[in-house]
């Protein structure tokens, strides 16, 4: 955190100063280790085995919060008498079909709701068998998924051998403190200090807060690590409480912008799913897959968001009897993520590109594939600041260098369009804590620099003026879309025009034309707007709340009046929960938000995240469902239960509970199961993304360490905003590889010396840093030398202050089946003392090592890990 | 002697325009300070109650990153199997885009999958990015996108 | 015993009158996380040019110290394990249960320490470089602060090797960037002090490892910290150049360290290399002094 966002860090100082204890887990001992308590060397990609290891810690010694964990959890739940864990089927769980690689979910549903949480799990009903299909995931990023109802079975005194609690138990028994060692390297004394502390600094006095960067998310297995913190801190008691949380430091000014309003293939604003073909033909089709009537909870109100959302694109155009325009949204019937898009266009499959302020040539895993797929594209068109590598491939890429690509056969015609900066637009940028904040415009971008509103606005109108005429049906959507903002002077479209779009409006009635102030005004029946729903009310009462810059020394240390947060201005979410589930504060020292008795209302330090008159003693009618459906004390209320899930009976592809399972590429057997890695991740296997041997298959001592990536205070990711500054540039300028003193010795390498480091994909050169700070791990009987490279830098580029070889290069690409997020934070490499080879020498250095490992398409493709007998 | 006559640029700029910093997602203030039309200065804004006017080096750095006498202002071209870079107009180049935009959605249309479920769309096009962008640009991407057909529509959230 | 150790006032004895409260810089290094924000915001604040790139391999410092075209420098530390196992490994990294929390024992679990602190110009008390300036050109503010005036510097050196800590250097290049062949440093931000404005560093560093202030008040805050992180056990820590009977009169720009000065490239006793002049004088005459002062304050005000 004092690496990647140092101004964030002044809290964990001023937290720190005031007695907070700080514990860093990292395989990197970094700035944060530096100001740390407890510093914790992991092996990169163990840490399933860690947090269940602490799960196990927290359950066995009895330090979870019982009230909480009994009242507002899916812990007391009956699951299934069918479902199967990891444990008794050797770390798989029931309903896996090797053949596609996926599960049916059915037997992982609540007790009652087997047949109908099938039916009602849009992610298995919309996966087609042989294919990576793209549900799950981000898709249900602001809830739960659909349950039938919310008629669950529950044991509160947590003793039904299949609640959610006794499952949770049994699935992490085996997590002990030796394992972890096993597993993680890290040693029990070590690993039983973190879990004293994180346990004594949990309950009703207090909170502990868990912090990662999206280096965690960046695994196959990705989601399942942020669950794994989630199973903690619910059984902690340290959700939706000040101090608490599990915190996602994210890297980009609005990557959390632009996850709420998706540029992502899987979702339209507001978490609301892009409908499937053949499953969501009809608009009621695709409600009645987010929700149902009789579940909890306000995605109940999901038609009123939709309805909405096509009254904003469409306007007059959407009418009751054409289902709002809805058969004009494009459908999505398999994954079309990112990675799957890169294969396709080494397929021919894809013509045109767009790249908006993102560098893949140097940011996305095994870069070598993502130049040659732009290599096959017809058409690139690059917008940024800079005349970043992925604009120049054709150029001065590494491949040209090689002779694997030759500038003159490169049929792509790239267009290459200046970007306007932060400084000469209008809008607003979504922070990490979903906090909008207004950015205003300084100055006129210069010559031909423009933002990406006056692109696509410009766009947009010479695409429609093209088709004005044309009565073709594919051309309908286009033809009726809204796209008449109001312009400003100097020819671009007003933000605020936009923002007041996504807000939403009352389209009749005597409000007719007035903001929406919240989403619960939104109507199904087409008589409002709202381009994404839980942005609703950043234009409360007409005004921009967003702009709002109340000096923070004049208002509350929660600071409501400083930009706005979704939904509803909320600052934490699930605050409901800082409360007993009488509604009292759980202690005075932690009181947040509380049941005012006298007033019939909740009120505290933030905007209750909860019905505000709906009194902590409330019991709603059975078989009620949506909103009023919630109980007094159901404080999750965008669950289907109205509870946080501990386990999650639906919703995630590759299993209810976090499993430990070794990285696509590692050097150690998995130790907590015969299945090695996760059975359900997505793979690419062909030549451009090769895969090394991992045990039990022979040849993984060809590539004996574990190689990671992560950044630098100085740079910002793929460098497209640090390497062109002078300033920046000469404070990192060269890329290097971190080594422990042990390694260096091990394979003679020299301080400032250069050396190669080789993967299945490919090999880079680095100059090398000899550090005490890495340090290697005793893993299962071995030592493990883990090897960290910061991934700024990139060959080619025009006009960039420093340039180095690209750590992504080294990375290869399978994903994490529910998000589809590559792993790329754990793999295995040689090093070597030196630089590599150049020119063609390259390719045949790489080859060598692959036949040395016996490396096929197939290597590391297996789902279900063969028994070392053979059978 | 000059040294006694010194005033910080910030005390004479043009005008003080409320920003954040466009780096990564803490969001911190910023003071854009504006003399002739030019960014003169960008520093921390101590009203932010996120970073109470600090900025790390990235942020610190904002002024070079957008007066960098190096960046790029006109539009680069590359014709297919071209060796260099060619000047062309924006405005030509947008209408050249639009026009390749309209060719490779004609050319990928798929109206229906096999089994006749409506596909209406086009894998032909795809976009990467968001990430660094305003909410407003990434609902206009959104919303165009999805009106032409084009679903491949990505960001760095999953990279 | 020698000098002006009862002159801590030196605006005053410059010959400023109604100077304000002198100005200075309490660096803590206990709580700097080492981002490097100061020198980017110096940088960007007095527009000095690139300083060079390479990799120095000195930790993640790449800026290698002070010189013309960098007035603030973040130096990196690592102290490396204080045993290493015979199997080659970190051994159990066992702790005792510590009361610390105020400062940086990551190390103390894996027996490395990273240590981090930004290096400034002292602004001494007795400042060697405006002692043996020919022309003038370095001047004592009305802020007890040192600068150089870059219209009246002509470039001839004698304030380099005059300098104990190797702070002040002539620009060298490059062509075209501003003040080459100039002897430049920190100024403690000279235009934003007369505006009321925090220096940049100060103003951008994100845990307050810098702190502007009044030197009195820095002071007695660095001494509150100290013990603050003595009862916590941190007995490494220690206040360098706050000692106003030092051998430069203490610093308007002093630091709080976790080890010896040397640790941190900084001399442990650094002396004003000028001091035999003042003792000089002070035998020749003690009221020659405050005449000189005020004559040289004449005389910059004579050359505005």
């Amino acid at each position: 955190m004092a690496e990647c966002h140092p101004v964030g860090f002044q809290w964990v100082m001023e937290a720190k100063a005031r007695g907070a204890t700080i514990i860093h887990i990292d395989p990197r001992f970094t700035r944060t280790s530096a100001m740390a308590h407890q510093y914790v060397p992991v092996r990169a990609g163990s840490d399933i085995a860690f947090l269940g290891g602490i799960i196990n810690y927290i359950l066995s010694n009895e330090k979870y919060f019982r009230e909480y964990v009994v009242s507002y959890t899916n812990a007391a739940t009956i699951v299934s008498e069918d479902f199967q864990d990891a444990d008794q089927l050797d770390g798989l769980f029931s309903g896996f079909d090797p053949k596609t690689g996926t599960y049916d979910t059915t037997s992982w549903a609540y007790e009652g709701m087997e047949t109908a949480a099938a039916a009602g799990t849009r992610t298995v009903a919309g996966r087609q068998p042989g294919a990576q299909a793209g549900g799950g995931g981000h898709e249900f990023g602001g809830r739960g998924v659909a349950l039938p109802h919310s008629e669950v079975h529950r044991d509160e005194s947590l003793e039904d051998p299949f609640c959610v609690f006794q499952i949770l138990k049994r699935h992490y028994a085996r997590y002990t403190p030796e394992m972890v060692q096993r597993i993680c390297g890290v040693p029990p004394e070590q690993f039983v200090k973190v879990c004293e502390a994180v346990t004594a600094n949990s309950g009703r006095e207090r909170t502990t807060a868990w912090v990662y960067s999206v280096g965690w998310t960046q695994h196959s297995v990705g989601v399942q690590y942020i669950r794994g913190a989630a199973i903690i801190q619910l059984l902690l008691g340290n959700m939706g409480r000040p101090g608490g949380g599990i915190l996602a430091l994210r890297g980009h000014a609005s990557i959390q912008g632009s996850t709420d309003i998706p540029t992502l293939f899987d979702l339209l604003p507001g978490y609301l799913p892009m409908p499937r073909a053949g499953i969501h033909r009809t608009l009621d089709e695709y409600l009645a897959s987010i929700k149902s009537e009789g579940q909890k909870g306000f995605w109940t109100a999901a038609d009123t968001y939709m309805v909405s959302l096509l009254k904003a694109w469409w306007g007059d155009a959407a009418t009751k009897e054409n289902d709002f325009g809805f058969e004009w949204l494009p459908r999505i019937n398999a994954d079309h993520s990112n990675y799957q898009t890169i294969v396709d266009m080494l397929d021919d499959k894809v013509e045109g590109y767009f790249l908006l302020g993102q560098n893949p040539a140097v940011g996305s895993a095994n870069g070598k594939m993502q130049r040659l797929a732009m290599s096959h594209l017809k058409w690139l068109v690059v917008r940024d600041l800079n005349l970043i590598e992925s604009a120049t491939f054709w150029k001065d890429g590494p491949e040209i260098a090689t002779g694997e690509m030759r500038t003159e056969d490169i049929g792509t015609e790239v267009f290459f369009l200046p970007a306007a900066a932060h400084t000469e637009k209008d809008g607003t940028f979504t922070q990490t804590q979903r906090l909008l904040q207004w950015h205003h415009k300084a100055v006129e971008p210069r010559g031909d620099c423009r933002s990406e509103l006056d692109f696509f606005f410009h766009l947009g109108r010479l695409l429609r003026a093209r088709l004005a005429t044309s009565s073709l049906k594919r051309d309908e959507g286009l033809r009726s879309l809204t796209w008449d903002y109001p312009m400003l002077e100097a020819g671009e479209p007003d933000a605020a025009a936009v923002l007041q779009e996504i807000n939403g409006r009352h389209l009749s009635g005597e409000k007719a034309g007035q903001m929406l102030n919240s989403f619960v005004e939104m109507k199904a029946d087409g008589s409002t707007s709202g381009g994404c729903w839980i942005y609703t009310g950043v234009y409360t009462d007409g005004v921009n709340q967003s702009a709002r810059r109340k000096p923070g020394s004049q208002q509350s240390w929660v600071a409501p009046e400083w930009g706005w947060a979704w939904p509803m201005n909320r600052r934490i979410l699930y605050n409901r929960a800082s409360a007993d589930p009488d509604g009292k504060p759980w202690s005075e020292r932690k009181a947040y938000v509380w049941w005012d008795e006298a007033a019939g209302k909740w009120t505290g330090h933030d905007v209750p995240d909860f019905q505000v008159t709906k009194a902590p003693s409330f019991r709603p009618e059975p078989g009620i469902g949506g909103p009023e459906g919630l109980a007094g004390d159901d404080p999750f209320i965008m669950q289907a239960d109205g509870k946080a899930w501990l386990y999650a009976p639906s919703g995630l592809l590759d299993g209810p509970l976090p499993v430990h399972y070794e990285p696509l590429e590692s050097p150690l057997r998995n130790a907590m199961h015969a299945q090695q890695s996760n059975p359900t991740r997505e793979m690419f296997p062909r030549k451009e993304n090769l895969t090394g041997p991992s045990p039990p298959e022979p040849g993984s001592d060809v590539y004996p360490y574990v190689v990671t990536t992560y950044r630098l205070t100085e740079h910002h990711t793929a460098g497209g905003m640090s390497r062109w500054s002078p300033y920046l540039a000469e404070l990192q300028p060269e890329f290097f590889c971190e080594v422990s003193p042990e390694l260096a010795a091990e394979r003679g390498l020299e301080h400032l010396g250069w050396a190669t480091i080789v993967t299945a994909r490919t090999a880079i050169e680095a100059r090398v840093l000899v550090t005490d700070r890495v340090t290697p791990l005793a893993v299962g009987g071995r030592t493990i030398h883990q090897i960290g490279l910061p991934y700024h830098w990139g060959v080619g580029g025009g006009g960039s202050i420093v340039s180095g070889d690209s750590a992504n290069d080294v990375m290869g690409v399978a994903l994490d089946p529910n998000v589809h997020i590559q792993d790329s934070k754990a793999a295995a490499c040689d090093i070597q003392p030196g630089r590599r080879p150049t020119g063609p020498a390259l390719p045949r250095y790489v080859e060598e090592y692959r036949r040395r490992a016996g490396i096929s398409v197939d290597t590391g493709t297996a789902r279900v890990t063969p028994h070392q007998d053979g059978s | 002697m000059r040294t006694e006559a010194l005033t910080p640029r910030t005390r004479t700029a043009d005008r003080v325009v409320k920003s954040i910093c466009p780096y990564c997602a803490v969001g911190c203030g910023q003071r854009v300070y504006v003399k002739g039309e030019r960014v003169i200065q960008i520093e921390g804004d101590p009203d932010s109650p996120i970073s109470r006017g600090r900025l790390c080096p990235k942020g610190s750095a904002s002024e070079q990153l957008v007066n960098n006498p190096g960046r790029v202002t006109t539009v680069k071209y590359r014709r297919p199997f071209g060796t260099d870079w060619e000047e062309l107009p924006l405005d030509r180049a947008m209408e050249m885009i639009a026009d390749r935009v309209l060719d490779t959605r004609e050319r990928t249309w798929e109206d229906a999958d096999g089994q006749g479920n409506a596909l209406h769309r086009t894998l032909g096009i795809a976009s990467l990015g968001g990430a660094t962008l305003d909410n407003e640009e990434n609902y206009l991407i959104k919303k165009l996108f999805s009106a032409i057909g084009v679903v491949q529509v990505e960001n760095q959230a999953r990279i | 015993m020698w000098g002006w150790s009862n002159a801590p006032d030196p605006a005053a004895d410059t010959g400023w009158t109604n100077a304000p409260a002198r100005k200075g810089f309490f660096t803590d290094g206990s709580v700097c996380i080492g981002c490097k924000a100061c020198e980017v915001a110096c940088k960007e604040w007095n527009g000095i040019p690139e300083d060079g790139l390479q990799l120095l391999g000195m930790s993640y410092d790449n800026t290698g110290g002070l010189g013309a075209s960098t007035w603030r420098h973040v130096a990196f530390i690592e102290q490396p394990r204080r045993s290493v196992g015979t199997d080659g490994l970190t051994p159990l990294p066992m702790v005792a249960a510590t009361s610390d929390q105020n400062t940086r024992d990551g190390g103390a679990e894996t027996g490395i320490r990273w240590l981090m602190s930004s290096d400034v110009c002292k602004h001494c008390t007795h400042a060697a470089c405006l002692d043996v300036c020919p022309t003038g050109a370095l001047l004592r503010t009305e802020f007890g602060t040192v600068v150089v005036q870059d219209d009246i510097c002509n470039g001839c050196g004698y304030c380099i090797p005059a300098c104990p800590f190797g702070v002040i250097d002539r620009r060298d290049g490059p062509v075209g960037a501003r003040n080459v062949g100039i002897a430049q440093k920190c100024t403690l931000c000279y235009d934003r002090l007369r505006d009321d404005m925090t220096p940049a560093c100060a103003q951008a560093c994100p845990t307050q490892s810098i702190q502007f202030g009044d030197l009195d008040e820095l002071r007695v805050r660095a001494q509150d910290r100290v013990d603050t992180l003595h009862a916590a056990g941190v007995t490494d820590a220690r206040l360098y150049l706050a000692d106003p009977n030092d051998g430069i009169g203490g610093a308007g720009a002093f630091f709080l360290l976790l080890d010896e000065p040397e640790v941190y490239g900084l001399p442990p006793d650094p002396v004003v290399t000028t001091r035999d002049l003042p003792a000089m004088w002070r035998t020749a005459a003690i009221a020659g002094a405050t005449l000189v002062a005020g004559a040289a304050a004449a005389f910059v005000r004579a050359r505005s």
